[in-house]
C-alpha cells in the first residue's frame, strides 16, 4: 500500500465526496417530499392521482436507477429536453427514493391501529386535523427505521451519478485509477470514504430507533 | 422524427438483440438467486449459533454489504483482484461473485429475522401436545417461516435483477451496452436513444413488475 | 320535551349479516339509556352509527334538528358536539396527558389554550389525577387511562356522550373508579348512552334500559322494573344466564362478568 498516494489524494476523495453527498442529500430529502405527498394522496383517496400515484410508485421501484439516469441524460436531449447531469442526478434519485419512501410512509401509517383514527374523528378533528396531530407522528415514528434503511440505500446508489459524468466518488476513483494504475489504493480509498460517509448514517439511525423505542412509540397497546 | 426513431427498435434483429443483451443481465441475476438462497440458508443458521466468532465474521460481512455500494463491491474484484491475488475475472464471474456475496448476506438476515420471529410459545405449546422436535420444526415452524419468508425472498430477487443492470460498468455486453450500440450505429437517427432507452426501461419493469405483484399478493394472503 | 337524539328505523348490515334491523330510540336531555344485551346484538354499532364511524344502510338519525346520519365530510362538525369513549382508551400516546386533552378543544373547537388549561386541570383534579398532567399515557394504568379519556370526552362540552364498554377492558379492580365518573357525570345531568356488561352500574346509572337482541331492541324500560321482573323471555333468560354463569365463576363479583361485544 503506498501511503504517500493516498495522503496526497485525501483532496481529491474529500471533493467527490462532497458531491455525493450534497446530492444524495437533496435527493434523498426531495425523495421524502415526494413519497410522503404520494402517501398521502394514496390515503385521502385522492380521485385520478391516487392511481397515478400508484402506477409510479410501480414503475420506479421495478426499474433500475441506472436505465432511468441513462434514459434521462441521454435518452430525453433526443425529443428536445435537456437537462444538466446535476438535474438528472436529482430527479433521478427522487424518482427511485420517492416511491421507496412512499412505502415506508404508507406501512407506518397502516401500523397505526384504526381505533386512533376513530379517537381522533370523536374529537371532532377534520381528516387533515387527524392526520397531521394523531396519527403521522405515530407512523412517523414507526418508519424511522425503514425510512433510515432508503436514505442509506439512496446515498450509495448516488454511485451511479458516474455515469452523468458527475465527478463524485465513484468517478474520482475511476478518472485516478485509469490514470495512475494504483488500483488498490485506488480502490481502498474508494471504500473507505463510502464507509465514512455512511457510518455515520447509520449511528444516526441506531440512535433515532433507541429514542424511540424508550419513548414507548410503535403499536404494542398496554392494557 | 420521433415515429422513425421508435422504428429502429424494430429494424433488422434489433430487438431481439437487446433481449438477447437482457438475458445475459437474467442469467447473471438468476445465478446469483439460486447461489445466495443455498448459501444465505447457511448464513442464516451461522448467525444464530452459539460461536461468538461465527456470528461475528457474519456481523462484519453484513455491514459491509449494507455500506459498500454494489458497484464498489465490482469494483473491487474486477479491478482490484486482478491486482491484489492475480486473478483475471471476466465480467460475468465478478458479477455473479460479488451479487451473491451482497445476496447471501441479505437472504441470511432475512432467514435469520424469520426464523426468530416466530413467538416461543408456539414451540412451547407444540412441545406440550407432545410432538417430538422434529415434528415441531415439521408442522409448525417450518410453515409459518416459509410464509413469512417467501415475500421477502422475492423482493429481495427483484432487487437482485435490478441490480445487474450495473455489470454494464464492468464491460459486460448486456441489455443497457446492446442498447449504445443499436444507438450508435443508428447514429442518424436523431431520437433512436430516447427509444432504445425507453425500451430498456420498459423491458426491465415488464420482467420486475410482475414478481413485485407476487411478492404483495402472498403477502397480503398470508397477513390474513 | 323535544329529544336531544332521535334514531329512526335505521338498519346497518356487514357482508349480509343485518346487525341493527330497525332500531329506533329518542334520547332526552339530561337522560342517561343504557343499553345491554348479548355479543353481536348490535349494541356497539348503534353507538358507532350514532356518531357516523359507521354509515348507515337506512333510516335516519338527527341530532336536536339536524340530520345527521348523511352528512359526509362534514360529519366532523357534528362530532365535535358528541362525545364517545371506547373500551380500548385510545389516548394518544404520542402526547403527555395533556396534550390529548387540549387537542379537541384547541384544534377542532378553536377555544383559547389557556382557557381550555384551566379546565382540564380542574377536571382531573375531580377524577384524581391532578398529579398526571405531564405524563405518557403508558405510565398510567387502565384505569387512570380511561378516566383521562372521558376528561378528554369532556372538555369537549358535548350535548350527548357515548360510552362503549369503557370498563371491558379493565381489571376488575379499577372499574369501579372509572365508573365513579361516570356516575358523577350523570349525576351532573349530561345526557349519556351507555353500552355496559355492568348490570349493578346498569342499575344505578340509568334513567332507561334498553335490552338490545339480534338487532332490533327487544325491551325498554325503567331499571327498577326491568332488573327485577323483564317482561319478555329473551330478556330474563340473558339475565339469568348472567347471574347463573357467573355465580359459579366469581361469587364476588356477580355482575362483573366481562364479555367481549
Amino acid at each position: 500500500m503506498d501511503w504517500e498516494f493516498i495522503g496526497s489524494h485525501i483532496p481529491d476523495y474529500a471533493a467527490g465526496a462532497w458531491v455525493t453527498l450534497r446530492f444524495g442529500l437533496c435527493g434523498v430529502g426531495c425523495a421524502m417530499a415526494l413519497g410522503l405527498i404520494c402517501c398521502l394522496l394514496r390515503y385521502f383517496r385522492v380521485p385520478v392521482l391516487k392511481g397515478a400515484a400508484r402506477g409510479y410508485i410501480e414503475l420506479a421501484r421495478n426499474t433500475p436507477l441506472l436505465v432511468q439516469l441513462f434514459f434521462l441524460y441521454a435518452g430525453l436531449p433526443r425529443v428536445g429536453i435537456r437537462l444538466s447531469a446535476e438535474a438528472c442526478a436529482v430527479i433521478g434519485l427522487t424518482f427511485l427514493g420517492g416511491a421507496y419512501m412512499a412505502e415506508a410512509f404508507r406501512s407506518g401509517l397502516e401500523s397505526v391501529e384504526k381505533s386512533q383514527r376513530e379517537a381522533g374523528e370523536c374529537l371532532g378533528l377534520t381528516r387533515w386535523q387527524n392526520i397531521r396531530y394523531i396519527l403521522l407522528p405515530q407512523a412517523l415514528a414507526t418508519a424511522v427505521p425503514a425510512l433510515f434503511a432508503n436514505v442509506i440505500f439512496l446515498i450509495k446508489e448516488t454511485s451511479m451519478f458516474s455515469v452523468l459524468a458527475m465527478m463524485d466518488l465513484m468517478n474520482v476513483a475511476d478518472t485516478l485509477r485509469t490514470s495512475g494504475g494504483r488500483t488498490v489504493e485506488v480502490l481502498f480509498m474508494l471504500a473507505a470514504a463510502y464507509l465514512a460517509l455512511l457510518l455515520p448514517v447509520s449511528l444516526l439511525a441506531n440512535l433515532a430507533e433507541r429514542r424511540l423505542r424508550y419513548a414507548g412509540f410503535g403499536n404494542q397497546r398496554s392494557v | 422524427m420521433q415515429d422513425l426513431g421508435i422504428s429502429v427498435l424494430f429494424r433488422g434483429v434489433n430487438f431481439q438483440r437487446l433481449l438477447l443483451g437482457l438475458w445475459v443481465t437474467l442469467r447473471i441475476a438468476l445465478i446469483t438467486i439460486g447461489i445466495s438462497i443455498v448459501l444465505g440458508l447457511l448464513f442464516g443458521i451461522v448467525m444464530m449459533s452459539r460461536s461468538r466468532a461465527a456470528r461475528s465474521v457474519c456481523r462484519v460481512w453484513l455491514e459491509i454489504v449494507r455500506f459498500m455500494p454494489q458497484l464498489v463491491l465490482l469494483y473491487l474484484v474486477y479491478f482490484g483482484f486482478a491486482r491484489l491475488f492475480g486473478w483475471n475475472l471476466d465480467g460475468e464471474a465478478s458479477a455473479v461473485l460479488v451479487f451473491s456475496f451482497w445476496g447471501t448476506a441479505e437472504m441470511g438476515d432475512l432467514f435469520r429475522g424469520a426464523l426468530t420471529s416466530i413467538p416461543r410459545h408456539q414451540r412451547e405449546s407444540a412441545a406440550a401436545l407432545g410432538l417430538t422436535r422434529a415434528q415441531i420444526n415439521r408442522y409448525i415452524l417450518l410453515p409459518q417461516t416459509v410464509r413469512r419468508l417467501l415475500p421477502q425472498v422475492i423482493n429481495l430477487s427483484t432487487r437482485i435483477i435490478k441490480t445487474t443492470a450495473l455489470v454494464k460498468m464492468i464491460n459486460v455486453t448486456e441489455v443497457l451496452k446492446v442498447g449504445q450500440q443499436i444507438i450508435g450505429q443508428f447514429y442518424r437517427e436523431p431520437s433512436a436513444a430516447f427509444w432504445v432507452y425507453a425500451a430498456v426501461f420498459l423491458l426491465y419493469f415488464l420482467i420486475c413488475w410482475p414478481i413485485s405483484l407476487l411478492a404483495g399478493s402472498l403477502e397480503r394472503r398470508y397477513h390474513e | 320535551m323535544e329529544p336531544i337524539l332521535r334514531v329512526k328505523e335505521i338498519y346497518k348490515g356487514f357482508d349480509g349479516n343485518g346487525v341493527l334491523q330497525g332500531v329506533s330510540l329518542d334520547i332526552r336531555e339530561g337522560e342517561v339509556v343504557v343499553i345491554i344485551g348479548p355479543s353481536g346484538c348490535g349494541k356497539s354499532t348503534l353507538l358507532r352509527c350514532i356518531n357516523g364511524l359507521e354509515k348507515i344502510d337506512r333510516g335516519e338519525i338527527w341530532l336536536r334538528d339536524q340530520r345527521i346520519s348523511d352528512l359526509g365530510k362534514d360529519m366532523y362538525r357534528v362530532r365535535q358536539r358528541i362525545g364517545m369513549v371506547f373500551q380500548s382508551y385510545d389516548l394518544f400516546p404520542h402526547m403527555k396527558v395533556m396534550d390529548n386533552l387540549l387537542l379537541g378543544p384547541v384544534k377542532a373547537l378553536k377555544k383559547p389554550r389557556e382557557e381550555v388549561e384551566a379546565e382540564a386541570v380542574e377536571m382531573l383534579r375531580r377524577v384524581g389525577l391532578a398529579d398526571k398532567a405531564q405524563a405518557l399515557p403508558r405510565t398510567l394504568s387502565g384505569g387512570q387511562k380511561q378516566r383521562v379519556a372521558l376528561v378528554r370526552a369532556m372538555l369537549m362540552h358535548p350535548e350527548l356522550l357515548l360510552l362503549d364498554e369503557i370498563t371491558a377492558a379493565l381489571d376488575p379492580e379499577m372499574v369501579s373508579e372509572v365508573l365513579n365518573v361516570v356516575i358523577d357525570l350523570a349525576e351532573q345531568g349530561m345526557t349519556m348512552a351507555i353500552v355496559t356488561h355492568e348490570m349493578r352500574f346498569a342499575e344505578a346509572v340509568a334513567d332507561r334500559v334498553l335490552f338490545m337482541e339480534q338487532g332490533v331492541i327487544a325491551e325498554e324500560g325503567v331499571p327498577e322494573e326491568f332488573f327485577r321482573e323483564p317482561r319478555t323471555e329473551r330478556a330474563r333468560r340473558f339475565l339469568q344466564s348472567f347471574t347463573y354463569a357467573s355465580a359459579r365463576k366469581r361469587p364476588r363479583d356477580p355482575a362483573g362478568m366481562p364479555e367481549d361485544a
